[in-house]
Formats: C-alpha cells, structure tokens, sequence
C-alpha cells in the first residue's frame, strides 16, 4: 500500500496518498477552495499555479496556492471566503 | 543574496536543457522553479498510473534528462516564485518557509527564461462550474492525487495536448466520453500531412490514437456550455456543438483547453521584445535584451522537441559555446511550431460563446456584458477590475484578447501578488550594488 497522509479541510479529515497536492485533497473532500466575490464555489482550474482559483488559507496562511502545496501529514486548511 | 554565472527561470524540459548545457561547461548555474520538483508541465512528476503506461518512452527521456542534470553541477531551487527584477541583473523571487515568506535577491551574468506556457481558456456558460478543468489542468490534478477512477470525462477545446490528456487520464480507469477539438479536418490537414518530417512525432500520434482507439476524436466540434445538477451544482453535461446542431453529453468533469499561451510576463518586465505574442529571439536564442536568453514555449508553442533543443542551444551560448550542430534541429522545430499554429487556429465562433451573464474574468467575477462595451483592455480593467484579480490577467488575458482582440499591455512588479513585506524588503548587499551604480 502507498503511504498515506492526512490532513484537515474545513475540519474534516481527509486521507490522501504521499505527494498528493493539497488541491486533490479540496476535490476529495468535495468542498470549494474558496468562494468568489459573487459567491460561486470554485476549485483549482489550471492546475500549474496560475489561475488562482485553488487559493486557500493553508496552517495560517491566506491565498496559498494550493496546486503547488504538497500534503503534509497534520496540515489544517480552510477555504477562503 | 545568491548569485552565478547563469540563472535559469523554469525547470521545464527548456530550462533542465539549458541549466545542464551551462554547467556542464563549468559555468555555476541556478535553477529556479515555483513548484516543488523538475520537470515542469509536460515532465510533470507525481501519482503514476498503476498498470499500462502508455508514455513509457517519455519516463525514460525525462529520467535521462533529470540524471544528466544532477550530475551537471547546476544547483536546483524550488519553490522560488521570480516576482521582480529590481535592478541590472538582478532578481527578487519569493519563497515560502515554516513561518511565512522570504525574499531572496538573485545576481546573474545571464539569464535563460525558460517560462513556459499555460492553457487558453475561454469563458462559455458554465466554464466556472466545479467540475470543469483545464485539460492539461485535470491531469496535473490527477498527477497530484485526485482520484478519477470510474469518472466519465469529457474532453474539448484544441491541440495536441487534448488527446495525450486524454490518454493519461485513461490510464487512471477514467471512461474518456468524447474528444471535441474545434479546429476543423481541412484546418489540421495539411499539419498533418507536414509531420512527414517528423516521424517520431508521428509514432506518437499513432500512440494515442491506438489508445484511444474506442473514443470519438470529432475535429470542428466544440463546447457551447457546461450545465449543473440543479440540486447538487455540480456538473451534470457538456454541450457540444458541430456548428449544425448542439448535443447533450453527459460526464463528471469536463476537461476544457484552446491550446497553449506562452508565459512572457517576466520576459516584458525585464525589456524584451516581444514579436507578435511570443519573445523575439535570434538563433543563439538570445532576447533584445543582452544577455537574456529565452528557450522553450515563450518563444513559439513547439513542444518538448523545441524546448529541448532551444535550451540546450541557449545554455551553450550562455557558455560561450559552440551552437551549430543544433541550428538545423531548432530550425525543424520553429516550422513544426508555425504549423502547429495554424492548425489549431481559433475559429470564430468561439468568440460568440459567452452569454451576457457569462464570467469572463474569474478572479473579479466581471461579466461579458460588462466587458462588450469597453474600449480595451486598460479601459476594462479601470471600469470593470477584469484583470486585476490575483491572477493579474494571465486567464482573462488571452480570453479577452480572442474576445475582442485586445492585447494586456503595461507588465508591472510585482509579477504575482506577495506579501506587503515583500515589496518593502532590501537586501543590503543589493543596495550596496544600487549605490555603486
């Protein structure tokens, strides 16, 4: 079996294999990264850093790009109004 | 502060090419990338596929490139996001660290910008819908752990990237429902045929085709909207159209590009010439600016191919060396990246896509109908915000710009949006260098 981590989005914990992206784990979790400014759920769009969209706030620290973040095992991430 | 020889921008195929060509004669060589590991987009690392591979030959490439890298004396920076160059020679980039963000200021002799490229996407109704990725999006997502297996994706947009996407993603255990690919059979044509010159391009082509032998390929097909479930939101179909009638077509995701655009943003901030959409270079690679040195997709969308031999022709030059025995390969690959461009040429019709309440910058949420009426693209951004969201116009950009043939002008730092801490930081040794000159 492939080693695994876990970690916390919007408090719900959410088991991902090593070297996931912290995006995949918002898609597994079936919650938005963040809400737009006229309230429509988005998630990651480019995938490459890029676009923004997959920005959430990642142990602490607002408009992290989430695509480019690996999981890490205990991490707390929250979506971003 | 760091500083060497070479700095090289973007660890993609061009810039792995360049940094190895570099420090393989003896020049100190930093390689910067803002994501955690080499290879950029099309190397891309990550959650394999168990099973199948169809790209087996790609690892191989890519493992040798890698190899010949580590051994080349080149030192790797990851994580580094390149957001100003302050003074001659001189960049700021930001890196994350356990309790925030840290500027760190980079001297070079030359630079190679080896930036790369990323999707076009262009608004339809819907596009916003979660469910709905870039194509080569989706499957750096896939890469990245997101689990597919079972899921029925439909594939649109246009280039070859659709159909090796496509293959990837079947190797996850996705059911591929269809490829769309709006350039038409009489558009792509006589690309095809000119690959004649390329065989191994060809092979591969073959390849996919053969992987994805039970999937429709409908070339001048395109998506009109992507409809949600009313009661969950979550994408329920894609609508495509031939031009003659629109269909339904149901699916999970919705895997949705217009082929590439290059990423030119450091390029104009630090002077380059640009010709049409792309970095003007000469045959050294060389920019207008002396010496910086561009390789790879910013130059002209060619591909792997291209990026390999640009870079390596632009880390030899940096070196002092001999580029000759490359410029007939790098010439094959600039003819391979014109056609490339004219087969996937935008129709028209997908300038007509957007509803009036359709988003076209995401960042601002700002809406077709607010944008029709501007007179261009800094009229737009002063009365509507479009493009100055986060991502600072590089998705509405290109869109507004096949929209309504407006062109984003006036690139300024910061390149991406930083900490205030960030645009206040000076580093004292950069100061020194500012005084003396």
């Amino acid at each position: 079996m492939p080693k695994s981590v876990t970690i916390r989005v919007n408090g719900q914990p959410v088991q991902m294999e090593a070297g996931s992206i912290v995006s995949a784990a918002f898609l597994k979790a079936g919650v938005p990264c963040r809400t737009s400014v006229t309230g429509e759920p988005r998630t990651a769009l480019c995938g490459m850093g890029i676009c923004f969209e997959c920005r959430a706030t990642v142990d602490g620290t607002p408009h992290c790009r989430t695509c480019q973040l690996l999981c890490r095992d205990g991490m707390v991430v929250e979506s971003e109004r | 502060m760091k500083r060497a020889d070479v700095i090289v921008v973007g660890a993609g195929p061009a810039g792995i090419a360049a940094a190895t060509a570099a420090a393989r004669h003896g020049r100190s060589v930093l390689l910067l990338d803002d994501n955690p590991a080499a290879g950029g987009q099309i190397w891309r690392g990550g959650i394999e596929a168990r099973g199948q591979e169809t790209s087996k030959g790609e690892s191989a490439r890519k493992a040798a490139a890698l190899k010949d890298l580590a051994s080349s004396g080149a030192t790797l920076l990851f994580g580094y996001r390149v957001f100003d160059a302050p003074g001659p020679q001189t960049l700021q980039a930001l890196r994350d660290t356990a309790g925030g963000t840290e500027v760190v200021t980079l001297q070079y002799n030359n630079l190679i910008l080896a930036t790369g490229a990323r999707e076009r996407f262009l608004p339809f109704p819907g596009w916003t819908l979660p469910g709905v990725f870039g194509a080569g999006g989706l499957q750096a997502l896939v890469k990245g752990g997101f689990s597919v297996q079972g899921k029925h994706i439909a594939v649109a947009g246009s280039g070859p990237l659709l159909l090796a996407v496509a293959v990837h993603l079947q190797e996850y255990g996705v059911h591929i429902t269809s490829i769309s690919e709006q350039a038409s059979r009489w558009q792509l044509a006589p690309f095809a045929a000119s690959l004649w010159s390329h065989p191994a391009k060809i092979l591969q082509g073959i390849g996919y085709r053969a992987a994805l032998a039970k999937t429709p390929y409908r070339t001048g097909c395109w998506p009109v909207s992507a409809l949600a479930d009313k009661k969950t939101g979550m994408l329920k179909s894609v609508q495509l159209t031939n031009g003659a009638k629109v269909w339904d077509e149901p699916c999970d995701l919705l895997a949705c590009g217009f082929h590439l655009v290059p990423n030119t943003e450091l390029a104009s901030l630090l002077g380059c010439d640009l010709r049409g959409d792309f970095v003007a270079v000469d045959d050294q690679q060389r920019t207008s600016v002396p010496n910086i040195y561009c390789a790879g997709e910013p130059t002209g969308i060619g591909g792997l191919d291209a990026a390999l031999v640009q870079g390596e022709i632009a880390g030899l030059a940096c070196a002092g060396k001999p580029t000759d025995s490359l410029r007939a390969r790098n010439a094959a690959e600039r003819k391979f990246a014109s056609r490339l461009e004219a087969a996937f040429r935008l129709r028209p019709e997908l300038r007509l896509l957007s509803a009036l309440d359709t988003i076209v910058c995401r960042c601002e949420d700002v809406t077709y109908d607010n944008l029709a009426a501007r007179s261009g693209w800094t009229d737009a951004k002063l009365q509507t915000r479009c493009g100055m969201g986060p991502c600072q116009g590089r998705i509405c950009g290109p869109a507004t710009q096949a929209l309504f043939g407006w062109t984003p002008k006036s690139i300024r730092p910061p390149l991406f949006p930083v900490p205030v801490s960030a645009l206040c930081f000076h580093d004292s040794q950069h100061n020194v260098s500012q005084e003396n000159a």
